[in-house]
């Protein structure tokens, strides 16, 4: 297709690169630096979606980020990209786009047929509709209202493309490079301040790429680019084009979203394709501008109807003709610039002016150039399908009620303007209240919440003089605030044609005898007769009309609707919009991609990733690893065609029977320091540490004040004054937190610091009955006998010239020792362990062989002290203190705490010996009892155990201590399966602890 | 996101920092006889007040000092922070 409406010579497009792309499987041309609407557009296409609710044909009706009509969906890179705005998404070559919310195409959609059941869609319908019966839900309206939601499809792949964040620090983060956000960057950066000046568009300059003004006896463009010149050339200033400030937070933290690859068709190497900037700025100036407001008339939505500030910058910026016989419907000056271009370009546009007798520069510039003005004049309503045809035109009443003379006129688009709305989102967002300005008809941000400050037409300034000095001024007061510099920059002379005279007038009346649609949100089909409805059923609050309407809720947050429905509820309602109130606008301004937020934190950076300096032997030796916190352990060591169970079996029942060595590096490991270290952890520990001698180590249960076992693990006294404490792998940060928390807030008069040293030890426990043998090899001049190192005893030894310290601990319930050497050597032990080993049958075993072996054992662990139980309930209650207090004993008094039933750590085997119980289980009494079936309690952990070679569990039961015995069932509904089970004691090896202590 | 003067280090985003709710409950003395109620109010009960709050904060990615932050709740504006023993104003 060639394109019809390009003009010769006009606009910023690169005409030297021609760019194919295609729309909906058909192929267009379009130049270097036009956007899918503009391309489009000099194609003579208008029809690129179909609406949400209705499907009525969709053309474009903006050029930026106000646009709410033409989203579509783009491929790119086989990615699929939803919700991308056409009069934003800049062309390039191989580009795909395609329509949304049609089926089967654009031009023939079945989902029209809403249009001619509109009576079925008032406000609200969804509330009315989708009610009866309850049943219909999942299998009807959900599937249906799901269908019909939503602008396009997310890709469900993985997306390949990658993101950054970055976080910035800055004196002056402007947003929005029009004049005012140009000029008063200029001033600022003169004066030595460290500015961002962060623009949406790929162009700067704003309004002044498409107004006919002079600044400094220059046009506004070539004012923009020697302004932007310069500041790039300045290494106190960032300059930032495709860069949408979108979101404003607390204390001047400001988010802006940097749109680096989408324009290109591939993402460059090295380069993110978007960047999400974290900026914290000293001061911020929001120079935003703001939205031509539409003129509401009837079918007001057809392709064609546009904004006479898009049209223009069709004109102005890309070369391109939005139509050949152009209607402007204006109610003030804004609308005779885009015919006096029109006129230009060699197009006879008519003018319809709502207003009696206006008059200013640019009105009788208009008349000198012979174009048709007819005052008090409106526009009745489009006519058209898919596209402009006519319009109905009629003269107004000067009380703008009455509407004579109504006749048809040719014209194949409709350029609006209804004034202009300032964009007060980014003050709004940042706590300012806004207010209410006569004089332009919008709100206006007020008084600053956050060091913001609100200049040009986005606080409601909208003479182009005003606006520059303002600017200036602004510019240099923020900027000597921070610099204390005073370096000030001349104001440039201003001259400008239009004046900021206007009609208060939006929305026309319906001639007698026509129900027109007169849409006021224009991506929810919103239209007046919604808002008529939604107010006669009695809401009144702004924000609940729109919800019930979803006025305003669209991906452009009503960008263009929002004050035409107040102004709209205000007349109904006999009140002034200040009256009405505004709803609130929220973060983000424009709609940012999921993965821009989420930025590199994917997959596996999601999170950090620990691994042990013994990682790499493990990988060499078949380890399949699981996520442990953020560390990467073990599971089991697989042998052959070993699976989990028969791996962990294997290695579980070696440990029993020769020894095992298992990675520990990841328990957490906390120096204590100080002369009152022992006094601590005498608080911080349910039982006695006062009298532990040096060189000896002692289990410790912690607690949180409201008596729920937070942690448990060994401390071992390696000096008068220094001890060294082990966590659980998972609470060890929570553990360190809570040390700190009472050493420096609650008793800051002992004297003890901690610290986490975790990552400098390697850890390698070693168990079963072969263990000491292992031991004496490995310490040849080491007394390990029972008498030399006990149980819970502790020795500094040298290992092959390594140092070394061994703890005789035991996880597992055999004969055990655990050896920490400093991390660099941690390889170099596991080696020696596994070479010194062999003769002794040793074998690595992983988490899943230790889980084994802690629960016949009847050890308890995460599962068990899993933020609800207290010592009591895990069989901890000998480790409770009667004599001393400590963190969490007053809560051990409480009444639930001291009932005498409680839920109690049992053992459970299955009666068939051969069943294994699924974790989560509940015990409970009588499997065919009425539901809900009274639950004795749950099963924690299960496990094959590898001593009497059948499955065993561990359960928290009420009144567990007098249940040994009793045959139960453990029934897990998700898993269907109800098992008859004996419930034992939950030391199913060893209960005497003989072999610990061997 | 706040921007929070650690006494410390200075000022620092939130992300560094943990939350450790209202910095004025004192937690009884150690091996003091008191109520349940007392004890209750202590573990469990806390004010939620709109305006001014004094709160710890866990310098938990910094200097991992505890510090106490006076912050309006409805704001967020922080008007003085204070390291973990200094008097409050």
């Amino acid at each position: 297709m060639s394109q019809d409406f390009r003009l010769d010579n006009v606009g910023m497009v690169n005409r030297e690169k021609k760019i194919s792309f295609k729309f909906n499987g058909k192929k267009y041309f379009g130049f270097e630096g036009d956007t899918i609407a503009s391309a489009l557009i000099a194609n003579g296409v208008h029809l690129v979606g179909r609406s949400f609710k209705y499907h009525r044909p969709r053309g474009f009706f903006g050029v930026g980020v106000d646009e709410p009509y033409a989203i579509l969906q783009l491929d790119r890179n086989n990615e699929r990209d939803p919700n991308i705005r056409a009069t934003e998404q800049e062309i390039f070559e191989g580009l795909e786009v395609k329509s949304v919310n049609c089926w089967p195409s654009v031009n023939f959609d079945i989902g029209a047929i809403n249009n001619f059941l509109k009576m079925f869609f008032p406000a609200g319908f969804y509330y009315k509709t989708f009610m009866w019966p309850p049943s219909f839900w999942y299998k009807i309206y959900e599937p249906f209202i799901r269908m019909a939601a939503g602008f396009g499809e997310a890709s469900i792949k993985h997306d390949k493309e990658r993101y950054e964040h970055k976080y910035e620090y800055c004196d002056l983060l402007i947003t929005g490079s029009g004049p005012s956000g140009l000029a008063s960057a200029y001033a600022a950066a003169k004066n030595g301040a460290r500015v961002i000046l962060a623009e949406d568009k790929p162009r700067f300059g704003g309004s002044l790429l498409t107004s006919d003004v002079n600044i400094g006896n220059q046009t506004g463009v070539e004012w923009t680019e020697k302004i932007i010149a310069e500041l790039k050339s300045m290494p106190n200033v960032t300059v930032k084009n495709r860069s949408q400030v979108f979101g404003y937070y607390d204390h001047n933290m400001l988010v802006m979203s940097e749109r680096i690859s989408d324009h290109l068709p591939k993402t460059q190497k090295y380069l993110p394709k978007q960047r999400l900037w974290y900026i914290r700025a000293n001061e911020v100036l929001i120079s935003s501008g703001s939205i031509e407001r539409p003129l509401v008339f009837g079918n007001n939505d057809t392709p064609g109807v546009m904004l006479s500030s898009a049209a223009k910058e069709y004109m102005k910026v890309y070369g391109v003709l939005v139509g050949k016989k152009p209607l402007i419907f204006t109610n003030n000056d804004s609308g005779y610039e885009t015919a006096i271009e029109f006129k230009k370009n060699g197009v006879n546009p008519i003018i319809l002016d709502t207003r009696s007798d206006p008059s200013s520069d640019i009105i009788a510039e208009a008349k000198n150039l012979n174009i048709e003005i007819k005052f008090s004049h409106v526009v009745v309503a489009a006519k058209g399908y898919k596209k402009v045809k006519s319009a109905d035109i009629a003269k107004i009443s000067d009380d703008k009620k009455e509407l004579f003379n109504i006749e048809n006129i040719e014209c194949d688009c409709i350029c609006v303007s209804g004034f202009w709305t300032p964009s007060i989102h980014l003050a709004s967002q940042s706590g300012n209240k806004s207010k209410f300005n006569e004089k332009i008809d919008a709100f206006v941000p007020d008084k600053s919440k956050q060091k913001e400050n609100t200049i040009g037409s986005a606080n409601g300034i909208f003479t182009l003089e005003e606006t520059i000095k303002d600017a200036f001024d602004k510019g240099f007061d923020v900027s000597n605030k921070i610099t204390e510099k005073n370096n000030k920059v001349s104001v440039p002379t201003v001259v400008e044609k239009k004046s900021t005279d206007h009609d208060k007038f939006w929305c026309v009346p319906l001639p007698k005898g026509k129900s027109y649609k007169r849409f006021l949100d224009f991506q929810n089909d919103v239209a007046v007769s919604d808002i008529e409805l939604a107010l006669r059923e009695g809401f009144r609050s702004i924000e609940h009309v729109k919800r019930y309407t979803t006025l305003g809720m669209a991906t452009d947050q009503g960008k263009t609707s929002n004050l035409n429905g107040l102004q709209l509820v205000s007349d109904i309602e006999n009140k002034v919009v200040p009256q009405v109130g505004h709803t609130t606008f929220r973060p983000p301004y424009t709609p940012v991609s999921i993965g821009a937020i989420v930025g590199r934190e994917v997959g596996k950076h999601s999170k950090p990733t620990r691994k042990s300096p013994m990682h790499s032997w493990h990988e060499k030796n078949n380890a399949v690893f699981v996520d442990a916190g953020v560390w990467l352990r073990p599971r089991y060591y697989k042998q052959g065609n070993e699976g989990l169970f028969e791996a962990s079996k294997r290695e579980a029942k070696n440990v029993r029977q020769n020894v095992g060595v298992c990675d520990v590096t990841t328990l957490g490991k906390i120096d204590v320091k100080g002369p009152d270290a022992a006094e601590f952890l005498n608080r911080v520990y349910t039982n006695a540490w006062l009298k532990l001698p040096v060189g000896k180590a002692r289990y410790g249960v912690m607690l949180r004040e409201d008596g729920i076992v937070m942690d448990d693990g060994t401390t071992t006294r390696i000096s008068k004054n220094h001890y060294h404490m082990t966590t659980t792998t998972a609470q060890a940060a929570n553990v360190l937190s809570h040390l700190e928390y009472y050493l420096q807030l609650v008793w800051p008069e002992l004297n003890v610091n901690v610290v986490s040293t975790t990552e400098q030890w390697a850890g390698a426990a070693i168990a079963g009955p072969n263990s000491r043998k292992l031991l004496m090899k490995l310490f040849p001049n080491l007394d390990v006998s029972n008498e030399g190192l006990p149980f819970m005893g502790y020795k500094e030894a040298d290992l092959f010239g390594v140092p070394a310290k061994i703890y005789r601990i035991s996880f597992s319930g055999e004969l055990a020792y655990e050896i920490n050497v400093e991390s660099d050597n941690g390889y170099f032990m596991w080696e020696k362990i596994m070479e010194v080993g062999k003769e002794f049958q040793i074998q690595p075993y992983g988490t899943e062989a230790l889980s084994t072996l802690r629960i016949e054992m009847g050890h308890v662990a995460g599962s068990e002290l899993d933020g609800r139980t207290i010592p009591y309930d895990a069989s901890l209650e000998g480790l409770v203190s009667k004599k001393k207090d400590f963190i969490g004993k007053r809560s051990l008094n409480r009444s639930a705490f001291t009932s005498t039933d409680r839920e109690k750590l049992v053992g459970v085997v299955p009666i068939d010996k051969t069943t294994s119980i699924p974790e989560g289980s509940y015990i409970v009494k009588d499997p065919k009892a009425k539901l809900p079936n009274p639950k004795l309690g749950h099963v924690s952990a299960s496990c094959w155990s590898v001593e009497h070679d059948n499955p065993f569990s561990l359960a928290i039961i009420k009144d567990g201590k007098n249940m040994i015995g009793q045959k139960l069932f453990a029934m897990s509904p998700l898993k269907n399966k109800t098992i008859p089970v004996e419930i034992v004691s939950s030391h199913y090896v060893d209960p005497e602890g003989k072999r610990v202590r061997s | 996101m706040l921007y929070i003067n650690c006494p410390h280090c200075g000022l620092r985003s939130q992300n560094e920092f943990a939350y450790g709710g209202d910095a004025t409950v004192k937690r009884p003395e150690l091996n003091k006889e008191i109520s349940d109620q007392e004890w209750d109010n202590f573990v469990y009960l806390r004010k939620s007040p709109r305006g001014k709050h004094l709160e710890l904060w866990h310098h938990i990615s910094g200097c991992r000092q505890w510090i106490k932050v006076e912050r309006d709740t409805s704001t967020h504006e922080i008007f003085k922070t204070y390291k973990a023993n200094e008097a409050i104003e």
